[in-house]
């Protein structure tokens, strides 16, 4: 058998409290993508942090290329070939491409001006255009990092782990802020730096892309290993199943009840982002409607419009024919309409307040007594719509940031509930939150249906979209260019349609 | 139960300036009983009474996550303005003191305005006005110092600066009621929690339904109101503005008091409690300058040297705790 590029063995953490990882195994091959899988707080990114030279193990050996290896500090990662794309970017992007590709280790001019350490451009332009092709990344080496998509930037990043040699490469949740086509198009970068012997450790919770390009599948659970997959093994249910120890149902299920038609209306809606673009579109009551689309095809936008937070330049909103004037959030909230925000942590909630702080926020003229705000009502208030949600807390005095991504959205979503949804808008409800929250704000997601609310869901989660919308409306720069019916909600077809196609 | 983390947190900084008040008060009694004469006490609390009332106003506007630096500007033009209505043109007592606070509180609104439509930082808009209120106010008084003289037909108002009652200092006892309202306000209110909300998170309270310019502007109307009234009782108590002098440097006291007292410029954070102790501490630094013979030109060496320690405590004491929560997890 080969020596593999990369073996950890019995590798042991402890933080004061709590074992995060307990003689953990783990090993990669030369050009081979193994996705590492397992719910927040499994274990993956300690392991991984191990790896990167930021956490030292208390147990265990790691060995390179078969020879025993010691990680203190990032570079020694670095040095051994090892690098680290983190899911939020690492990234300056007021300065160019071939800057941030060899930060640290610019070029320098030779001959006379050599002690003045002067950065020599053509040289170091040259050597970025290098890297940017091998990944097929086609822009000039001088291009500012902030005129760059985040799929961009995070091949610009790419190019700079490639650029120290790395042999091995870290993804976290790459795609989490990709479209759909950019993650196809990452996927294939992954596939192709796989042939070219460079090896992948993929995390994500996107078990429809480890499902593309994993070549294994190492699934950790509360701190050990969990299982492993080979290729021909990795199915969902094989994948759920070993990350939360039990089944869960991720597929469409029908509606119970006759939605009531045009419940909510929207015509000719113009957002500042595409202006001249109208998007129009009907929402049944107790309906699920999906919006997929590339990301930038004005979606949040949309949802941003019709809440009144983003300006609109024109439209008229209908709730049961009656129509709306909404242009400021705090009207949309009094007819009913609510969002739950793309960007949790900066526009859904205020994480340095507390869960209570936050939930009382839109309905604090409920709780007002002569003018004074009064605390008793307040807390029952939140303790009951949190405790309806399973929000999983000691105290609802909790700081909201001391809260996983799972239950900070639920917070997000006790803030609306205690209001009387009518319409409820959702962008991006999953991100970034880990399998099991996820079923359990699916079931919220029907039960709010289910209750007779138009539910609007915006999602780039291909399976996600799929599995939960009774119809699915596209959009493509501006414009919704098709509306699915539940049968022909296709992979196929959502992509035709995302790309620009028409039906 | 209520507010475990984040308001213990608030009151455990409110308790720590407070022992240091205490220690420092005793250390200067003991080193010089004079300390605790009525005559010093009183002066102590008339200009805790005067400082504390626009520090309270500086307060609310950090705690949105702006500043305010035309204060010591606005006064004196306030000043100006309050001495020539009563002593050029001999308007009543009542009408000078609406139309006083009325400019200051248009003052407010122009910043906020400024602030929250044009999107211009308020430490660009406030340097502004600390620029053109000077030079206005040198202006209109032709750069002539302005006063009250023996204040002839508008004693009572004067004596709300520089009277008494029950041996207190009216500016002291005025203090105590604006910080009772405030206290509501802030702390109790709906306004005050969409305050701290919009100074946390400005986004997210906009996605909540707040009306953040609205709130934003509002705060800024307040520190006009509370500046106009310290603007009237300090003007009474020196009795003497001179244009180009009165009021230098009083912004950067009630930025001292609130910092001090546990404001953070970032926004968010902060307590009328702690304001009034990070005013308190301020003027009894001032005093034991004077009392204890040190050197006056050190004046301000002295309460620089006391901030930045007192801050440089509080960097400590919340990165112990930050590491012990991070041990935690």
């Amino acid at each position: 058998m080969a020596i593999p590029l990369l073996e950890m063995r019995g590798i042991g953490k402890r933080f004061p409290g709590v074992v995060a990882l307990d003689g953990v195994d783990f090993h990669i091959n030369p050009g081979e993508v193994v996705a590492l899988l397992g719910e927040n707080g499994a274990g993956k990114s300690t392991l991984m942090k191990i790896l990167g030279g930021l956490y030292q193990p208390d147990a265990g050996t790691v060995s390179v290329n078969g020879s025993p290896a010691t990680i203190h500090t990032v570079n020694d990662s670095i040095g051994l070939g090892i690098g680290f794309i983190h899911q939020e970017l690492n990234v300056l992007d007021n300065l160019d491409v071939a800057a941030n590709v060899f930060l640290g280790r610019e070029p320098v001019l030779a001959g006379a001006f050599k002690p003045l350490k002067l950065i020599d451009r053509r040289k170091m332009n040259a050597d970025a255009e290098v890297h940017l092709r091998r990944l097929g990344l086609d822009v000039a080496p001088d291009t500012l990092l902030s005129r760059l998509s985040i799929a961009q930037q995070q091949l610009v990043e790419i190019a700079k782990a490639l650029s120290l040699n790395a042999r091995l490469l870290i993804m976290d949740e790459p795609t989490s802020s990709l479209t759909l086509t950019e993650t196809s198009r990452l996927l294939d970068v992954v596939k192709d730096l796989r042939s070219q012997g460079v090896s992948v450790i993929y995390i994500s919770h996107r078990l429809g892309e480890v499902l593309e390009i994993a070549d294994r599948a190492v699934v950790l659970r509360d701190g050990r290993n969990a299982g492993t997959l080979n290729r021909e093994e990795i199915t969902h249910e094989r994948m759920v199943q070993l990350m939360v120890g039990r089944e869960l149902q991720h597929h469409y299920v029908a509606p119970e009840h006759e939605a009531r038609a045009n419940f909510f209306e929207v015509r000719d809606l113009e957002t500042e982002r595409y202006p001249g673009r109208k998007i129009s579109f009907a929402l049944g009551s107790g309906e699920i409607l999906g919006f997929a689309g590339l990301v930038g095809a004005g979606r949040s936008e949309m949802a941003q419009a019709l809440f009144g937070v983003d300006g609109k330049l024109g439209g008229k909103l209908f709730l049961d024919k009656q129509e709306l004037n909404v242009q400021s959030s705090a009207q949309a909230i009094g007819h009913g309409i609510f969002l739950v925000p793309e960007d949790r942590r900066q526009t859904g909630l205020i994480v340095e307040s507390t869960i209570r702080e936050n939930v009382s926020l839109p309905a604090l003229q409920r709780y007002k007594v002569r003018g004074l705000i009064n605390r008793e009502r307040e807390s029952q208030a939140t303790e009951a719509v949190t405790k309806r949600l399973n929000v999983k807390t000691n105290s609802i005095e909790t700081l909201v940031k001391n809260l996983s991504g799972g239950n900070q959205q639920k917070v997000v979503l006790a803030k609306w509930l205690q209001l009387d949804p009518k319409v409820m808008i959702f962008d991006e409800p999953t991100r970034g939150i880990d399998v099991g929250a996820k079923a359990e704000i699916y079931d919220l997601l029907r039960g709010l249906a289910a209750s007779g609310v138009g539910v609007i869901v915006i999602s780039s989660d291909m399976e996600e979209i799929l599995g939960l919308s009774d119809r699915l409306a596209v959009m493509h720069e501006g414009r919704i260019t098709g509306i699915l019916d539940r049968h022909n909600c296709t992979e196929e077809n959502v992509m035709r349609l995302a790309v620009g196609g028409e039906r | 139960m209520r507010g475990l983390l984040t308001h213990s947190e608030t009151m455990k900084k409110e308790l720590g300036i407070f022992l240091l008040l205490v220690v420092l008060c005793a250390v200067v009694s003991i080193k010089e009983p004079l300390f605790l004469s009525a005559t010093n006490l009183q002066n102590t609390a008339r200009l805790i009474g005067a400082y504390g009332i626009f520090s309270i106003g500086v307060g609310v506007i950090i705690i949105t996550g702006g500043i305010d630096l035309s204060i010591g500007s606005m006064m004196a033009l306030l000043g100006v303005l309050l001495s020539m209505m009563l002593t050029g043109s001999h308007w009543t007592g009542p009408l000078a003191v609406l139309v006083t606070l009325g400019v200051a509180m248009s003052l407010g609104m122009l910043h906020g305005t400024l602030i929250t439509r044009m999107k211009i930082q308020p430490f660009i808009v406030t340097l502004c006005g600390l620029l053109f209120y000077r030079g206005l106010a040198r202006f209109i008084a032709n750069d002539e110092t302005k006063g009250f003289g023996n204040a002839a037909g508008f004693e009572k108002l004067q004596s709300l600066a520089t009277g008494r009652m029950l041996g207190v200092p009216s500016p002291f006892i005025i203090l105590i009621a604006v910080s009772l309202v405030m206290w509501l306000v802030l702390h109790r209110s709906v306004f005050g929690r969409y305050l701290f909300a919009v100074g946390r998170n400005e986004d997210a309270a906009r996605y909540s339904g707040i009306n953040t310019k609205a709130i934003i502007t509002a705060a800024y109307v307040i520190g006009g109101l509370l500046t106009g009234v310290s603007a009237i009782l300090i003007a009474f108590y020196t009795n003497s503005i001179s244009p180009s002098s009165h009021g230098n440097f009083y912004e950067l006291y009630g930025i001292a008091a609130a910092v001090l007292g546990g404001c953070s410029l970032r926004g968010g954070e902060g307590s009328v409690i702690g304001i009034l102790l990070g005013t308190a501490l301020l003027q009894v630094l001032q005093n034991l300058v004077n009392l204890l013979g040190i050197d006056p030109s050190l004046n301000f060496a002295v309460m620089g040297a006391v901030i930045l320690l007192g801050v440089m405590a509080d960097q400590v004491l919340k990165n112990r705790t930050a590491k012990s929560a991070l041990s935690k997890t």
